[in-house]
């Protein structure tokens, strides 16, 4: 009666239960830190964007449901959000090599573009409004305002940040801290594009 | 070697006024503090309207609430339980306080956001509470707030009260996810050196696993809470099909009252790990340093975690059995479920044959820790009748389920919270906690909840449904079962009230307390090793700690000392102490 | 050792509660016996665990409690038993789920014979709906509610208007014969739960939902309302009879007809007398749901009597229940709530007529009715 015997590996009591514990990673720095704690940061957001789009998918199927036809300012919208995001990416590169005058044109062209991003979402709210397409007409409308309203919402967030990063630039501070920050701004508006297109993606091919 | 972490460099030095060291403050073991306060206060709130539900089932004819008030206590009693007691409790309180402490950092890695953390959660509780004094009073939807019924005219704070409940819950959830942002980067990157992944304490573990699931799964509920807010204030149709209500035409159509208890039970599902991950951590550590025995499978153990946080995630509709869905999403949802019975399984297994061949210290946090594998080996069990979707169409809704779900995420996680409060409640205050009063509460409220929850199942095996505000003249329940219900809440007031013995010893501990010194359970893990207690502000004085083991050495074979701390380099040679590798 | 001892306690005195207390199933009235099958079985698996766990426990305690002088046994893991209690518990699982799986496939598959029969559910009640001589429920859907039509049938499907609907009575149903429920809702989630029949399901306005059984024993049962709808959740409930298949033939052959009564209602228009008009309407607009008219206690005060008693109020001060009471607590409910009872009820616009009808209705059902 001694079927439980772990015959096999007759020196497993050690102290250490694994050899494949992992390598500790070593102490962190803080601009890495920094980083990470903004991709940790997207997994919420993914997550909320992701059920929300499946919540789309759910809902349409009802019988109520009328596509709704997407004003063509969402498309200009596309445009100025990828060309901010490449603003970033510009900006973000430049910080790499320490081009303190291309980040800020970087940074400038980007934010403005933000701002043109969120204008060409308002009047695109507007016109459906206008058309008489409001929230509450449809739920396809429900979703599109929601949507679309919760991603400015984010976005405004990140203008925030970038009045920051523009701060920090003016504050003369050291490359380190320029490239960390500006890189956050940078990934931030690429998760913030790709959710764009995802949303965007769902809209247009999913109606 | 002169080791300083980059994160070290902003080491701010300690603050001094009371404002910035007690009130605004950055220190996680201060946050922890004041939100564990803050959770056991409006935990106290849950607890005496728990004890007003009971005194209308057990005595309805005291008439002391009536059936709107009872929907509204019953409303805020979960949900002040489940989301701003035990969520907040494990993850901001003991999370805030231990993760550090356990992995050797100096702090969270984003200070400042931690502390917004807790001023957002002390904000959600008082919009929470701000619900009592709005016109309608609370809502009474129900903890689960399936609409329509939450924002229609036939429940109780339909208007003013769903809309603060669910922008609380907003507020938390924004609370939760810079915890946990915090809480997850901080494992990842700031352990201290040696401190990899596995020679974590499993309580770290648990909490870890949980902050990530809350991450992913807290956003359901913000969204299923945005579109409800929409659809209560602006008339959207997400979730509200057209209906007449009380006579009244509303202005929806088309929607799905299943598209919201999807939503809210991707997120509700999942929540029920949230809270029992972290017990399950804790619970591990009581168990193996009171016993003076290494954990039993330590690998196992790590890796049942892992797997039941990923397995919630994929349960979720094992609550909608009877809810119309459509049925043959039962048998994948009942496989699922029962599935995560498995590791669920190893987990006990390996607490109790952690006491084979042990040296059992009976205090009181392991008395909690055994009062915690009674109730949810008992809560478990009737899991599995309620996953195994056959079985529970009959149970669905009834006493039997809230049987099983108190015995297994109200009261088994809760007796962790105190075992665990009487086990670090040295570290946080330098002080014991009155023994004789801890043992008095501790057979009170394991026992008596027992027995208040224990025949419950039977109640709700004859049929008795859930959320009745009374039972009259209903022909299939005998007298006897009211009886009972009389019974269950006497029960209910004991037990209720015998917690004044813990608040009164938490409280007079921490200031008249025998002095406990820096190490009293002669436990092995980090935030025993500090060299203050309570640890100073930076936890470690100059030097952070070098970790050369994992946090279970007990009773090594060839040392004299029971335990080893983890800080304690390996011998020289490196072959001695039972280190027989292959 | 004290905590040893109280776990063995646990331990006889659960299989003892489990064994003795009267506390238990139903009498069962469906031919899902399947269920309770399953349910025993649950017990029997999950009791041999709890006990063996338990009892465990309370050995080691025993053995290993802490006396001085001993030292705890260093076993980081034992994989090989490990993976047989892994094993085990798989082969636990496998037998409750298997088994389960095959009863609940039953559940999943309605039986071609089955006898279709709506119910239909509101706050705080139930109605039913018969499919009539053609067999097949005709088409519903809430926007056709209306007077004479409590369910909302399309009076434009030649199905439903052979239905019968059954709106505040009891629900019969043949014995032996497969049943499948199908449900609607007006409002707001209910359920439909019979504890005899075992089987039950939500309602949910917006979707139809079923389910299905067989009534198996003739008799009487109480239906219970198992998804929280509002402050009246817990007083919603109906009553189902199971009676020999003649008997409900003959039972069904007596009642009218959809379209019959649509008919009735269309050509009496609105009925002189007040006091039928008035309970029409009282029926119609669901104030029945909350008022009992027998001198129950529901979610509202009861009708019997009402009318020229004096009504205690919320604030403690009393007021006669006259004309000019009964027409505010209407239109202005939340004005003046009698003591013990909840501000749930709606306001309700009237127009002077239906007003009237519906306090001469009122006042009908007071004794002392007349003698003002």
């Amino acid at each position: 009666m001694s079927f439980w015997v772990d015959r096999g590996h007759p020196g497993r009591g050690t102290i250490e239960p694994s050899r494949t514990a992992g390598r500790w990673p070593g102490p962190a720095e803080r601009s890495k830190l920094a980083l990470r704690g903004l991709l940790i940061l997207l997994v919420p957001l993914t997550s909320m964007f992701g059920l929300l789009i499946s919540a789309y998918i759910m809902r349409r199927h009802m019988g109520d449901w009328q596509p709704l036809p997407l004003p063509w300012q969402v498309w200009l919208s596309t445009l100025l959000l990828v060309l901010s995001s490449a603003g970033f990416e510009w900006a973000r590169r430049a910080a790499q090599v320490g081009w303190v005058d291309d980040v800020r044109r970087g940074l400038l062209v980007a934010g403005v573009l933000a701002l043109a991003f969120l204008a060409s979402q308002f009047w695109a709210w507007r016109e459906l409004q206008q058309a008489g397409l409001a929230v509450a007409t449809n739920p396809a409308n429900s979703f599109f305002f929601l949507m679309t309203g919760l991603h400015a919402l984010h976005l405004v967030a990140g203008l925030m940040a970038w009045l920051r990063t523009r701060a920090v630039l003016a504050g003369r501070q050291e490359p380190a801290a320029i490239q960390s920050t500006v890189q956050l701004c940078a990934w931030y508006w690429h998760f913030l594009l790709a959710v764009w297109l995802a949303l965007f993606g769902v809209l247009v091919l999913m109606a | 070697m002169a080791y300083v972490p980059s994160a070290d460099a902003h080491a701010h030095g300690e603050p001094q006024s009371f404002v910035t060291k007690y009130i605004w403050s950055q220190d996680h073991k201060v946050i922890a503090i004041q939100y564990s306060l803050t959770a056991i206060a409006v935990g106290i709130v849950a607890l005496v309207l728990s004890g007003l539900m009971r005194i209308q089932l057990g005595m309805p004819e005291t008439d002391l609430v009536d059936a709107s008030a009872y929907y509204q206590f019953m409303t805020l009693h979960g949900m002040i339980m489940v989301v701003y007691l035990l969520t907040a409790l494990f993850l901001g309180g003991f999370g805030n306080y231990l993760i550090p402490l356990m992995v050797g950092a100096r702090d969270m890695v984003f200070p400042y956001v931690n502390m917004l953390s807790y001023w957002f959660y002390l904000l959600s509780v008082l919009v929470l509470m701000a619900s009592f004094f709005v016109p309608g009073g609370p809502t009474g939807a129900g903890w689960t707030l399936y609409p329509p019924q939450a924002i229609t005219g036939g429940t109780p704070g339909a208007g003013w009260g769903i809309l603060t409940m669910l922008v609380s819950l907003a507020i938390f959830i924004v609370a939760a996810t810079m915890g946990g942002l915090n809480y997850v980067t901080t494992v990842l990157q700031a352990r201290t050196r040696g401190m990899t992944l596995m020679r974590m304490p499993l309580t770290v573990w648990g909490i870890f696993i949980a902050s990530i699931m809350a991450l992913l799964a807290f956003p359901a509920l913000f969204v299923a809470a945005v579109m409800m807010i929409l659809d209560a204030t602006l008339g959207t149709s997400f979730f509200m099909p057209a209906i007449i209500a009380m006579g009244r035409e509303m202005p929806h159509e088309g929607g799905s009252p299943l598209l919201f208890q999807h939503l809210f039970w991707f997120f509700g599902h999942p929540e029920v790990y949230i809270v029992a991950l972290p017990a399950f951590g804790l619970v591990s550590d009581l168990i193996s340093t009171h016993a003076r025995k290494n954990i039993f499978g330590y690998h196992m153990m790590v890796w049942a975690i892992v797997a039941i946080g990923v397995l919630s995630f994929f349960v979720w509709a094992h609550h909608m059995y009877v809810s119309g869905m459509n049925l043959s999403f039962g048998f994948f949802f009942a496989i699922s479920t029962l599935v995560i019975a498995v590791p669920t399984a190893i987990k006990v297994y390996n607490w109790i044959l952690t006491l084979w061949q042990a040296d059992i210290h009976l205090t009181v946090p392991m008395l909690f820790a055994m009062g915690f594998i009674v109730t949810f080996v008992v809560g478990g069990l009737t899991g599995l009748f309620l996953g195994n979707v056959v079985v529970d169409i009959p149970l669905a809704d009834t006493y039997f389920v809230v049987a099983h779900f108190h015995m297994v995420m109200g009261v088994a996680p809760i007796l962790v919270v105190f075992g665990a409060l009487y086990h670090w409640f040295p570290k946080v205050t330098g002080r014991m906690m009155n023994d004789t009063l801890g043992q008095l509460h501790f057979w009170i409220t394991f026992l008596g909840t027992y027995i208040i929850f224990f025949p419950m199942h039977y109640l709700g095996i004859m049929g008795m449904p859930r959320r009745y505000y009374a039972y009259e003249d209903y022909e299939f329940i005998p007298q006897s079962a009211h009886d009972l219900n009389t019974f269950i809440t006497y029960a209910a007031l004991v037990v209720g009230a015998a917690q004044v013995l813990f608040l009164f010893n938490l409280f007079w501990s921490a200031l008249h307390g025998r002095p406990s010194g820096g190490n009293p359970w002669r436990a092995t893990s980090l935030e025993w090793q500090t060299p203050d207690t309570p640890p100073k502000h930076g936890n470690w004085g100059e030097k952070l700690p070098e970790v050369h083991r994992w946090a279970y050495d007990y009773n090594v074979p060839g040392v004299e000392q029971d335990f080893i701390p983890q800080t304690e380099p390996q011998p020289e040679s490196g072959h001695s102490a039972g280190e027989e590798r292959t | 050792m004290v905590l040893a001892v109280i776990l063995i306690l646990i331990v006889v005195g659960s299989l003892v509660f489990h064994f003795l207390n009267p506390w238990t199933l139903t009498e069962l009235a469906s031919q899902w016996g399947s269920m309770d099958t399953m349910l025993h079985v649950s017990f029997l698996i999950t009791g041999v665990v709890f006990v063996a766990v338990t009892l465990f426990m309370a050995v080691a305690i025993i053995r290993y409690r802490h006396r001085g002088g001993q030292r705890a046994r260093f076993q980081p893991d034992n994989r090989r038993l490990e993976w047989w209690l892994i094993g085990a518990t798989t082969v636990g699982i496998v037998a409750l789920l298997a088994p389960g799986l095959v009863v609940y496939s039953d559940f999943t598959r309605v039986p071609p014979n089955a006898m279709e029969i709506e119910v239909f559910g509101e706050q705080w009640r139930y109605s039913y709906r018969y499919p009539g001589a053609d067999g097949v429920l005709g088409y519903a859907d809430i926007r056709h509610i209306g007077a004479g039509n409590p369910l909302g049938l399309d009076p434009d499907d030649d199905a439903a208007l052979d239905d019968v609907v059954i709106h505040g009575g009891d629900l019969r149903l043949p014995v032996d014969r497969p049943v499948r429920m199908v449900m609607r809702s007006k409002d707001v989630l209910h359920g439909f739960f019979v504890p005899q029949f075992r089987a039950k399901m939500d309602m949910v306005p917006g979707m139809v939902t079923h389910f299905w059984f067989t009534p198996t024993r003739t008799g009487r049962f109480e239906v219970l309302c198992t998804q929280h709808c509002g402050t009246g959740h817990y007083n919603m409930r109906g009553h189902v009879e199971v009676m020999e298949q003649r008997e409900f033939d003959a039972w069904l052959r007596e009642q009218e007809t959809f379209g019959r009564s649509l008919a009735a209602t269309a050509n009496g228009e609105r009925p002189d007398d007040p006091v039928e008009l008035g309970r029409r309407l009282a029926d119609g607009e669901g104030c029945m749901a909350c008022h009992s008219v027998d001198g129950s206690r529901r979610v509202g005060p009861t009708w019997l009597n009402l009318y020229g008693s004096e009504v205690t109020l919320t604030d403690g001060s009393t007021v006669s229940a006259d004309e000019s009471y009964l027409r505010r607590s209407i239109e202005d409910p939340r004005a003046q709530v009698t003591a013990g009872y909840s501000p749930v009820m709606p306001a309700y616009s009237f127009d002077e007529d239906e007003m009237d009808a519906l306090l001469a209705y009122i006042r009908s059902l007071s004794e002392d009715a007349g003698e003002e």
